[in-house]
């Protein structure tokens, strides 16, 4: 069953076509690197499918919804309810210690839980690290954090973008382990990157060519893709991250 | 933990956290809330302090005979005494006037308490000594001129008796009055004296009041004294009352002015940096609407740090001000001032209205904030 249907999707600026036709599927549970060089449309196919941006031309749906009919409103309610954010710049909140930044995410979805975000601290090996505040963390462990966050809503989909970008290479590993270990739950993933080492990670790799679609190459050792996913029982619907227990709808 | 909890936790992190950043939208706001503070008290404070200023003036009410010939007796005395409020009377000073000879030159005299004058006329200014026993006069500085009569020197006062004579008294000149009036050609001595020397106790032509009170006050309070007491005409000194009323209101008005302008001023540095604070805080914006804020969230974010930052400001400003308000008073009117309760609620209400109003136009900008920036990293 497909989580994300990308079909047709264009993307003008006034004369340059930023993406050009543009047609993919992400099943549930499954795991795709989106690659590409500079300019390619990588993060602005990110942006629409996170409903950040809007296609010029085309449908995204993202479990059942088609996003690109939706209003602002709509589209900020479906970012807060169905999708998790990870940046390559971390983006936490200064002023706000590492288990403040988790429960940022909770407030504005539901309601603040910190127990449930310093077990979401712990899930990523920040758990002595939460009250600290961002200047006080490494790269490593502010990029750990920021998954925290993304993760805290049990997302039906997590969006990556450069995830390892500005990690050292232990912290990239440690990155990717909790990425492996979030699609062995059932977790939904998609990671924008120009790593191939990262890519290689993934069930499969879109690969993006000045805005277009050039390829998509299948990691042979996940043999089909979305196999290790049941498609009825994807990572949302299993509660994210297993041991805590099924997810809340606050 | 609820979202209110979360929520006062992310502003107070904010403010706190950030306080480098925000101690110039805080001074602001303090030194607005100051001001405002100060003024409002000074403001409160005026009719007071400024009612003693006016009192050094003289008197602001008169009491007449309704007839010609008639006097005001001692009893009416003390029941006109008794309308006026206690707290509000300065001073009440009595006049019984006569015409004598001094150097066989026609002078008036007039018996007065030199105590109430003190209150009622505070800007006599005397050489020499007020009498204080039988036999001393205070004479006007034209007469003493006209007389050659000087400190401690002797003056012969003639006056008609009961029986058509005049008769002479010596009296000696306790001091000269200078008041740049009418009064530097009188004599005056103590009503004792007077009823000593004229044989008779008539009661008194005058009597001058210092009284306390507004111009619309003391008409009320002439009118009242007025119907109770049909023997009696009181009359307002209307060049003290009305002008002491004047000065008040554009006094009044002046610091109103000031006061609106000051707030005017704390709003427009309070936006700027609050503008600022927006430009410096677009990632975080768009963060918090990329992960799900609805603009009414950032706009609640934003005017919760606002009106917390007022209120902190008005916090402060409600302590300086009144130090404020104190000094200018004490300079100015040479008085303390009071400390007005209910003036803080009001600093708090206004220094958190402004500060929230101030906000409005930066908010508004930040939920323009489009998130895709931050995915982009730009």
């Amino acid at each position: 069953m497909n989580l994300l249907e990308v079909k047709n999707v264009s993307k003008i600026y006034g004369n340059l076509k930023a993406l050009d036709d543009v047609s993919f599927n992400v099943k549930k549970g499954e795991w795709v690197a989106i690659m590409g060089p500079s300019g390619s449309g990588k993060s602005t196919v990110m942006n629409i499918i996170g409903g950040m941006d809007t296609a010029s031309e085309g449908t995204v749906i993202l479990d059942g919804v088609d996003i690109t009919k939706e209003k602002d409103k709509n589209l900020t309610n479906i970012r807060r309810d169905k999708i998790g954010l990870i940046f390559q710049q971390f983006h936490l909140i200064n002023y706000l210690t590492a288990v403040e930044n988790v429960m940022v995410a909770q407030y504005y979805h539901s309601m603040p839980d910190e127990k449930e975000a310093l077990a979401a601290l712990e899930r990523v090996g920040l758990k002595e690290r939460a009250r600290h505040l961002p200047a006080q963390l490494s790269g490593g462990e502010q990029q750990r954090c920021c998954i925290a966050r993304a993760l805290i809503n049990y997302p039906a989909l997590i969006l990556a973008d450069e995830p390892t970008g500005n990690l050292d290479e232990a912290n990239e590993k440690k990155v990717l382990e909790i990425f492996k270990q979030l699609h062995d739950e059932g977790a939904t993933l998609i990671v924008v990157t120009h790593d191939i080492e990262v890519a290689e990670q993934a069930q499969r790799t879109i690969v993006l060519e000045h805005g277009r679609l050039a390829k998509i190459v299948e990691n042979e050792a996940f043999g089909d893709s979305g196999a290790n996913a049941p498609e009825e029982e994807g990572y949302a619907a299993k509660g994210g991250l297993g041991q805590y227990g099924k997810p809340k709808r606050r | 933990m609820n979202k209110r909890k979360m929520y006062l936790r992310m502003i107070t992190s904010s403010l706190m956290r950030r306080r480098s950043r925000m101690i110039i939208a805080l001074l602001a706001v303090a030194i607005g809330a100051t001001i405002f503070f100060g003024l409002a008290t000074i403001y409160i404070d005026i009719p007071q302090q400024m009612g003693q200023e006016f009192r050094s003036y003289g008197a602001n009410m008169i009491f007449l005979p309704s007839e010609d010939g008639e006097s005001i007796s001692d009893e009416t005395a003390d029941k006109l005494k008794g309308s006026i409020p206690e707290n509000d009377l300065v001073g009440m000073t009595p006049f019984r006037y006569e015409n004598v000879r001094i150097n066989e030159l026609p002078f008036m005299a007039a018996g007065t308490d030199f105590e109430q004058v003190k209150k009622t006329a505070p800007y006599w200014y005397i050489t020499g000594n007020t009498p204080s026993g039988e036999g001393e006069v205070l004479v006007g500085k034209d007469l003493a001129d006209t007389v050659g009569a000087g400190e401690g020197s002797e003056i012969f006062i003639k006056i008609e008796t009961g029986n058509d004579k005049m008769e002479e008294f010596t009296f000696t000149v306790a001091g000269i009055l200078q008041t740049g009036g009418n009064e530097e050609e009188y004599v005056f001595m103590s009503v004792a004296d007077m009823e000593r020397i004229s044989g008779t106790k008539e009661g008194y032509d005058v009597f001058e009041c210092s009284i306390r009170q507004s111009a619309q006050e003391l008409k009320a309070l002439s009118d009242k004294i007025g119907s109770e007491n049909p023997g009696v005409t009181p009359r307002l000194v209307k060049r003290v009352a009305e002008s002491e009323g004047t000065v008040l209101t554009k006094l009044q008005a002046l610091v109103l002015l000031v006061t609106i302008v000051v707030l005017g001023l704390t709003m427009v540095t309070v936006a700027t940096t609050m503008m600022a604070v927006v430009v410096e805080r677009r990632k975080e914006i768009g963060l918090k609407k990329a992960l799900g804020a609805s603009n009414g969230s950032i706009t609640g974010d934003f005017l919760g740090e606002g009106f917390f930052l007022g209120l902190f400001g008005g916090g402060i400003g409600i302590g300086l001000g009144f130090l404020f308000a104190h000094a200018v008073s004490l300079n100015v009117f040479s008085r303390t001032v009071f400390f007005h309760p209910v003036l803080i609620p009001i600093t708090l209400g206004i220094s958190a209205g402004v500060t929230i109003l101030a906000c409005l136009i930066p908010v508004r900008r930040a939920t323009d904030v489009d998130p895709a920036l931050v995915l982009k990293g730009e």
